[in-house]
């Protein structure tokens, strides 16, 4: 995908975050263009979630600023912020265990898009064959691994202008880590869906990413190309390899 | 059936010598869906077993028969002590799972007690012995000594597992605030401070990044060596699985598709087919490409 | 209402006088027909409309001016507020643990010198209602709360008829004193005893259910209670309840009775007065509580208690730890009862009469709304919540300074309850997780820090 023209779809800028006293985000940059996938990635704690959660408005940035499409959504409410098309396929799953899948899609489903719901639910079927073999159960009767696929379809059910995910590929195979990462990369290729990635599974994640960030202690310490950031010791010693020889 | 039993060569295999676990012929419906079907499986002493498979293959469902939160449809469940006491798991309570036959186990979704203190956390798992000592609570309000006695040892007992676990220094912080590693560290930690016969762990390294995840091996090894616990493990991360397991089980849909060594189950067709997706396994591809990455920078 | 937007000033003050002027509109149409228009009969009978339309225009006027405050000062500020928050809260969080450390003492203290305080400052006839009213009142409430404390605030199950306990331990004290003239100092742990039995009975049936269900139920419990009080007349002797409840001796070694002959004032040479007894009564009920508060201070800190807690957090994962959970519930269950029963059985003793009305739902709700307003788990702050809500009720009967506002026909009675729930909302408000929302550890290996109350789970029974 060609870089925009306009500036990037999400900027954020000196973003601080705090949980009461203490302060997780010390003054976050990243930007993420129209059409591209960056990815965040760092230690457990690093404050990765709550980068995510700050720009869905949960909890709000106490200093610095978030702008969408050039609207600035510091402030905005989270269900205003979630209409903008931004969705997130948040920590913890957060699906609705006792609504049936496709119900739980339906929820997901963008309002003024309805015509093509059965569409929309056809692609995250094609993507999650799991899903469909479920469909008429309840959320919370299903396998971890298959409400992290449905938390997942849920997003893409927004027909969303940017796609969050926190951690993707937590609880899931290996074959369906492998799936999912193939849809991203597909539907950002074909679509041009621009997504926004927050992964442990580091090799992965900056394989599939133009760009990456890497987050230390609430700071962002190191940005670069997917493949640069992949090349660098000091991100291999502590993401990638696992200590172990 | 047929097919896990032509792949696994009968007899001979340690976990058949001394099944710490023998699950025979477990069924578990729920309404008209059948999770688990006819499962049979050992786990040996003293090893760690791994139980892998797609996701809703039923591998959650087998934990929660073995520790006691379903009843399985058919089947039975052994747990042989190493002094020779056997209890059938499905016959007792969840709780007594616990107390009586001494298996623990974490959960995918962590269950901490969010807003207690670390220490609390695992002074909560000492319950039944400390419950003994306080005189089922009358002792323990008149304060007697010999309650303090055993509440130190409590103590002493989760100061070594937050120092195994790295959390000591953060022994009177809510669990809460944990970092989510720290908090399977943790949830380990806990399970660990009942003294279990068999620690059952649901999927442990699930959001752990590659340097935590091989810290994990590294306690796993260790409870296994020095504690002389038995683990089984649900683990879809196979650095984890393939480095420190000693015995796979693969299920499919609730129907074991493959028993046996890491290695002889990772060249399994039928795992590669329905689980890892490749021939070849995940971290030996991750390693080559990284050193190819490698190769090329420095060319 | 949108967050406050950074918006230009004057767009602002229009979008809110545009609001404002909205609400008013809306206050006409309901209070327009409701205040404005009122019937009345005339001398002749007939029916004849009068129009109060100041009253509308005033009661519109509060309407708008109130919205305007609302959306350009109050929102504002609470946002702002909420989003600046705590960086700067390290001194005044200071400040709050000195007082947490010398509020108890000094408010023990201050309760053993309360009788005499009043007889000072009142007379020994004027105490009489600072005493009674204020200080026995309140110290039920305290006692109340702390037993419920152990059920809801600990172990988390929602028990909506607690009163039924306190009936109990009442009518256990009425009935054995009357029929068999037994003292109170045998029939307190009695009363406990029978009180913490039926919490057990009750418990059985009841405690694999959670949350919504397991409160309708103990509502219902509290209920049914009430109405076996009522309809078993060969027993309890209906609604007329049971009277000449004999009063509490000092330990047999003197009475209250003005008739005996070992009179504690006859045998000191005192005036005599009720006000010995009931300051008596004040020292029991303080006792009473005291003992309360001590056990569950040592039960925290006991397994027990700790898994009370743990159950509050997560049930499942205390199954996973080997601990009997319905063993568990059910000691809650009981010793929560007991203490029910024991200031039921104050209750009988102090009031001499014992009928059905005192056990009524509301009396269930007042307890609960003590422990869910002092925050759960809190000694301290449920203390100050039953004085804020027993104490603030009982002030609120002297409204008659209201009368000199709003003239004679104003009743204050019918603004109690009013005032009241309004005071309840505002505190909810403004400290949605109670008084004290902060958890105490029970135990440390380096230091004590309080928790955080937004870690700490509520429990859903």
């Amino acid at each position: 995908m060609s870089a925009t023209m306009e500036g990037p779809l999400l900027q954020v800028r000196g973003v601080k975050t705090y949980y009461g006293k203490i302060i997780a985000l010390k003054g976050v940059d990243v930007d993420v263009k129209r059409g591209e996938i960056v990815t965040l990635i760092g230690a457990n704690g690093a404050g990765k979630s709550t980068l995510m959660m700050t720009i869905c408005g949960s909890p709000q940035a106490r200093e610095g600023s978030i702008t969408f499409e050039g609207r600035d959504i510091t402030r905005m409410p989270t269900h205003e912020i979630a209409r903008l098309r931004i969705a997130q396929s948040p920590e913890g799953r957060r699906i609705f265990p006792r609504m049936t899948v496709l119900e739980n899609l339906q929820m997901g489903a963008a309002l003024d898009k309805l015509a093509y719901f059965d569409q929309d639910v056809e692609r995250v079927f094609t993507l999650f064959p799991r899903l469909k073999e479920r469909i008429g159960q309840r959320g919370g009767t299903l396998s971890g691994g298959e409400q992290q696929m449905l938390a997942i379809a849920r997003a893409l059910m927004t027909r969303p202008k940017l796609l969050m995910l926190d951690e993707p590929s937590l609880g899931l195979a290996p074959l369906i880590v492998k799936q999912i990462f193939e849809a991203i990369d597909e539907l950002n290729r074909t679509e041009g869906l621009t997504v926004f990635l927050v992964e442990q599974n580091a090799y992965h994640a900056l394989r599939l990413a133009h760009r990456g960030y890497v987050m230390v202690n609430g700071l962002i310490t190191m940005s670069g190309t997917g493949r640069e950031l992949l090349e660098k010791p000091e991100i291999r010693a502590a993401y990638l390899e696992g200590g172990r020889h | 059936m047929a097919h896990a039993l032509a792949t696994a060569p009968v007899g001979g295999r340690t976990w058949q010598a001394d099944p710490v676990l023998r699950v025979d012929h477990v069924s578990m419906r729920f309404g008209g869906l059948v999770a688990v079907r006819d499962l049979s499986f050992e786990a040996g002493r003293g090893e760690i077993t791994a139980l892998i498979g797609p996701n809703g293959a039923g591998k959650t469902t087998v934990f929660n028969c073995i520790t006691g939160f379903y009843k399985p449809t058919q089947g039975m469940l052994t747990l042989t002590h190493a002094d020779g006491d056997r209890y059938l798991l499905e016959r007792m309570p969840d709780f007594k799972i616990s107390a009586k036959a001494k298996v623990a186990r974490t959960f995918q979704n962590i269950r901490l007690f969010s807003g207690m203190t670390l220490l609390e956390n695992l002074l909560v798992a000492q319950h039944n012995r400390l419950m003994a000592a306080s005189g089922w609570s009358i002792l323990g309000i008149l304060g007697v000594p010999s309650f303090h006695q055993a509440e130190k040892a409590a103590i002493d007992r989760a100061r070594y597992w937050l120092d195994k676990t790295g959390l000591t220094t953060r022994a009177d912080d809510p669990a809460g605030d944990l970092p989510y590693g720290a908090q399977r560290r943790l949830e380990i930690a806990r399970a660990m401070c009942t003294q279990p016969e068999l620690l059952c762990l649901d999927e442990p390294a699930a959001g752990l990044n590659p340097r935590e995840s091989a810290e994990l091996n590294a306690l796993l090894l260790s409870i296994r060596e020095t504690e002389k616990t038995s683990i089984l493990l649900i683990e879809h991360d196979m650095s984890v699985v393939m480095e420190i397991s000693d015995h796979v089980v693969v299920l499919e849909y609730g129907v074991k598709i493959s028993d046996g060594a890491p290695a002889e189950v990772k060249a399994d067709p039928r795992v590669i087919a329905a689980y890892l997706g490749v021939d070849d396994e995940e971290v030996g591809k991750v390693e080559e490409t990284l050193d190819e990455i490698a190769e090329e920078a420095q060319a | 209402m949108s967050a406050p937007s950074r918006a230009t000033a004057g767009s602002d003050i229009g979008a809110a006088v545009k609001d404002a002027l909205l609400a008013g509109v809306i206050a006409l149409g309901l209070f327009g027909p409701l205040v404005g228009l009122r019937t009345e009969q005339n001398m002749r009978n007939e029916v004849v409309l009068e129009l109060h339309w100041v009253t509308v225009a005033v009661i519109v006027g509060i309407v708008v001016v109130g919205r305007f405050l609302l959306r350009t000062v109050i929102w504002p500020a609470l946002a702002d507020r909420k989003l600046r928050d705590r960086p700067a809260a390290g001194e005044p969080g200071a400040l709050r643990q000195t007082v947490g450390r010398f509020l108890p003492p000094a408010g023990l203290v201050f309760l053993i010198v309360y009788p005499a305080l009043m007889l000072s400052l009142f007379g020994l006839q004027g105490s009489l209602k600072w005493v009674d009213n204020f200080g026995i009142q309140i110290l039920i409430y305290v006692m109340l709360g702390w037993g419920l404390n152990i059920v809801v605030g600990l172990a988390g199950l929602l028990d909506l008829g607690y009163v039924a306990f306190y009936a109990v331990g009442a009518y256990a004290y009425a009935l054995l004193a009357t029929h068999f003239g037994l003292s109170f100092w045998l029939l307190l742990p009695l009363a406990g005893i029978l009180a913490a039995l039926w919490g057990i009975i009750l418990g059985f049936p009841v405690l694999r259910l959670r949350g919504d269900y397991l409160a309708i139920v103990t509502l219902a419990f509290g209920e049914i209670i009430r109405l076996v009080l009522i309809n078993f007349r060969e027993l309890t002797n209906g609604s007329a309840g049971i009277s000449s409840i004999p009063k509490v001796t000092l330990f047999g070694l003197y009475s209250f009775d003005v008739s005996a002959p070992n009179n504690f004032a006859k045998s000191f040479g005192l005036p005599m007065s009720g006000t010995h007894y009931k300051i008596f009564l004040y020292y029991l009920i303080l006792a009473l509580a005291l003992l309360t508060a001590f056990v569950t201070i040592r039960l925290r800190r006991l397994p027990i208690g700790r898994a009370w807690e743990a159950l509050r957090e997560d049930e499942i994962a205390c199954r996973s730890l080997g601990i009997n959970t319905t063993i568990t519930k059910l000691t809650a269950f009981a010793i929560g009862a007991m203490f029910g029963g024991f200031a039921g059985s104050f209750f009988a003793a102090r009031q001499g009469f014992v009928s059905p009305e005192s056990f009524i739902f509301m009396e269930s709700a007042i307890i609960v709304a003590i422990v869910v307003l002092g925050g759960m788990g809190s000694l301290i702050g449920v203390a100050v919540a039953a004085v804020a809500m027993i104490g603030g009720s009982e002030m609120l009967r002297e409204l008659t300074f209201l009368k000199a506002v709003f003239g004679n026909d104003f009743n204050p009675d019918q603004f109690r309850m009013l005032i009241f729930g309004l005071a309840m909302v505002s505190i909810m408000i403004w400290r949605p997780r109670g008084f004290v929302s902060a958890r105490q550890p029970t135990v440390f290996l380096t230091e004590r820090r309080a928790i955080s109350g937004s870690l700490v789970k509520e429990g859903h029974g």
